[in-house]
């Protein structure tokens, strides 16, 4: 889609969590012996993508399929297992606290619950200039405050209101709030995980316009997730499906909602929900998404998917290039 | 005939120290068999009270000040605590948003689907294991032998919705009310939970009301829908012609918001500002601060909710009048 270098490279990246618990928790007593057992959570496993400057990147995909995870390790909240992240070609992952300090300034993250991502003790004026302070301390308290007011102003929160406390402010407000808070220092990259989710409709559509407004006005890239297949429809120039820890498809969004190529994706896209559309009938699945503890061999979608034949069990499809930027993992394209 | 279910001018208001606040201020509609019907509006409309209202299950300080539920011929709110209990949970059941928070994580299904059973009918045991079984096949349980022994927390919530659906369906009800029932589940499982209910309602002969703030679920699967904004109707009809032809602002502002039905990247239409608390209501038409059309009349009276085209389309504005 865009012949320039990404902003963010993410290769092979592999998140994992430990859940085994203490010595005592991880011992099993099997055929007479004592055995020590771990339990791992496969969040992510080998994803790998690019996000090029000033685009909207969704990633779609059902609850646990590791959507979150992939953002957060990317952001360094949690450090991947393996792989490497690159920011502007160099490697942001596994480096040290103060070399990843003017990263951590460039990327920022917006989350999905208002009331809890907002510290309740704090006044809107504190959250706000908090990060300000941090990143860039040679800024005097009258400059921080011109900052703070100013983008206020750009998510439209009256700056007169700083004085007060986020229960003071509706659900709407208060994701304005976080995203001024998000913009105070000036990010080049966003995560937003959720951000709508929790709104109603009539707000979604104000934060909506107000995300794609920041955009256009401060050439932001955003990694937006969510699983409201309407709204990355709307907001976003590519989508990614993940499936079980999984990228299974990454198109950009018109060309994917048009042809998905994946079966995943087929069934995920045939089951949204469409306003005055009786005759839709969406794909069923067979059976459920497995736990990420015992991943299915082969590809991870094969017990579910109808076309699925013997080689997708023994073998892990890569993603694989089937069209213009069109991406899929899958033995058996669906046309 | 008469009506399945005849809400009229129906008044809720939760009496609190500083007085009483206004829920839902004079809703009415009707329900008929083997009819399904949407209740739409965001949070804070009163679509969950109306819910509570019809089976008389609102907790204090809540209480249903003016109007009658009329169901199969019954006033539900004139009747005593053990009345009522006959057809809660039997004539019409209610399912909730969240599975987990209705079944109870300490017992078995079996023996949450059996104490319901026995709850309404003299029933031996074993005869109603077979019931509660049946009713799992209906709803489509894998391997429903083995689900009754299992507790709720070894389901994951796709069937735990489903087993709560299941156990609406044991007394054979002919109402089923639907609170947001698939609002904490992913879009494949939503799609699963929703042809469900149709089915149901087909091959159950049961009506449904369906909670929900997701127009495009209930277009979808109604007949028609009544959206309601601050405590009030403010337009109903059958469904296919709200959707296609809405005439309440608000209505008209919600469909417009979605995204999906502009252009991609394209800016959505906005709602200004957010709806009132029940304390701050607006006088005149609650809407009207929001409206792009509102005229000085719109701040002082109330508008009523009357038919558009002589049929059951009907909406409360007073903007009908002109180009609307």
């Amino acid at each position: 889609m865009t012949p320039e270098t990404p902003l963010l490279d993410i290769e092979n990246l592999v998140k994992h969590f430990d859940i085994s618990g203490g010595l005592l928790d991880q011992l099993r007593f099997e055929n007479g012996r004592f055995l020590r057992k771990r339990t791992t959570v496969k969040a992510v496993n080998n994803v790998s993508f690019s996000i090029y400057p000033g685009e909207t990147i969704g990633i779609v995909g059902e609850s646990g399929c590791g959507k979150s995870t992939l953002a957060r390790a990317i952001l360094g909240i949690y450090p991947p297992n393996s792989g490497r992240i690159l920011y502007n070609g160099k490697q942001i992952n596994g480096i040290s606290h103060e070399a990843m300090l003017p990263y951590r300034k460039k990327m920022q993250m917006i989350f999905q619950d208002p009331y809890a991502s907002l510290n309740p003790r704090m006044t809107v004026k504190r959250t706000l200039e908090e990060p300000v302070r941090f990143h860039r301390p040679s800024l005097s308290s009258g400059e921080v405050a011109d900052k703070v007011a100013q983008v206020m102003e750009q998510v439209g929160v009256d700056p007169k209101w700083a004085g007060r406390y986020p229960h003071e402010f509706s659900g709407g407000q208060r994701q304005r709030i976080s995203i001024a808070r998000a913009l105070t220092v000036d990010p080049e990259f966003i995560v937003a995980d959720e951000p709508v989710s929790a709104l109603d409709v009539s707000i979604q559509a104000q934060i909506l316009n107000l995300l794609m407004s920041a955009q256009a006005e401060r050439g932001l890239t955003y990694m937006f997730i969510t699983h409201d297949l309407s709204v990355v429809k709307h907001i976003s120039s590519r989508v990614a499906v993940m499936y079980l820890g999984t990228l299974c498809e990454l198109a950009p969004t018109g060309e994917l909602f048009k042809s998905p190529r994946h079966p995943y994706s087929k069934a995920l896209l045939s089951a949204i929900p469409k306003l005055g559309d009786r005759t839709a009938r969406h794909i069923k699945l067979k059976g459920e998404v497995p736990t990420p503890i015992d991943l299915p061999s082969g590809c991870v979608f094969h017990a579910r998917c109808h076309y699925a034949q013997d080689i997708c069990r023994r073998a892990t499809p890569a993603l694989e290039t089937v069209g213009d930027h069109h991406y899929v993992a899958c033995f058996f394209p669906v046309e | 005939m008469a009506h399945l279910l005849e809400v009229q001018d129906l008044v809720v208001k939760f009496g609190l120290r500083f007085g009483d606040l206004t829920a839902i201020d004079g809703a009415s509609f009707t329900l008929e068999k083997k009819e399904r019907m949407g209740l739409v509006g965001e949070s804070g409309a009163g679509k969950s009270v109306t819910g509570f209202a019809i089976i008389n299950l609102l907790s204090k300080p809540g209480y249903i000040a003016d109007g009658r539920v009329l169901f199969e011929g019954r006033e539900l709110n004139r009747l005593s605590e053990e009345e009522i209990r006959n057809i809660r949970g039997n004539r019409i059941s209610m399912i909730f948003q969240d599975p987990m928070m209705t079944l109870n994580p300490v017992l078995t299904i079996g023996t949450q689907m059996v104490e319901t059973v026995q709850a309404h009918r003299k029933m031996s045991k074993s005869d109603a294991m077979d019931l509660a079984l049946d009713k799992l096949k209906k709803v489509y349980i894998p391997s429903p032998e083995k689900r009754l022994s299992q507790y709720p927390h070894e389901c994951s919530g796709g069937m735990r919705q489903r087993i709560v659906i299941a156990i609406a369906l044991l007394t054979n009800p002919s109402l089923i009310i639907a609170d947001e029932p698939t609002t904490a589940l992913d879009v494949t499982i939503q799609a699963g939970i929703m042809d469900l209910l149709v089915e149901l309602c087909e091959t159950e002969d049961m009506s449904m009301i369906l909670i929900t703030h997701d127009l495009a679920v209930v277009s979808q699967v109604t007949e028609k829908i009544a959206v309601m904004y601050a405590g009030k109707i403010v337009e109903s009809g059958p469904t296919d012609d709200i959707i296609q032809a809405p005439r309440h602002p608000y209505t008209r502002g919600l469909i417009d918001a979605l995204p999906g039905t502009r252009g991609s990247g394209s800016r959505l239409y906005q709602i200004p500002g957010m709806m009132p608390t029940l304390m701050d209501i607006p006088p005149g038409c609650a809407f009207h601060p929001r409206c792009s059309i509102r005229t000085q009349r719109c701040e002082t009276e109330t508008p009523l909710l009357v038919s558009v085209d002589d049929r059951e389309h009907m909406v409360a504005c007073h903007g009908l009048g002109g180009d609307v």
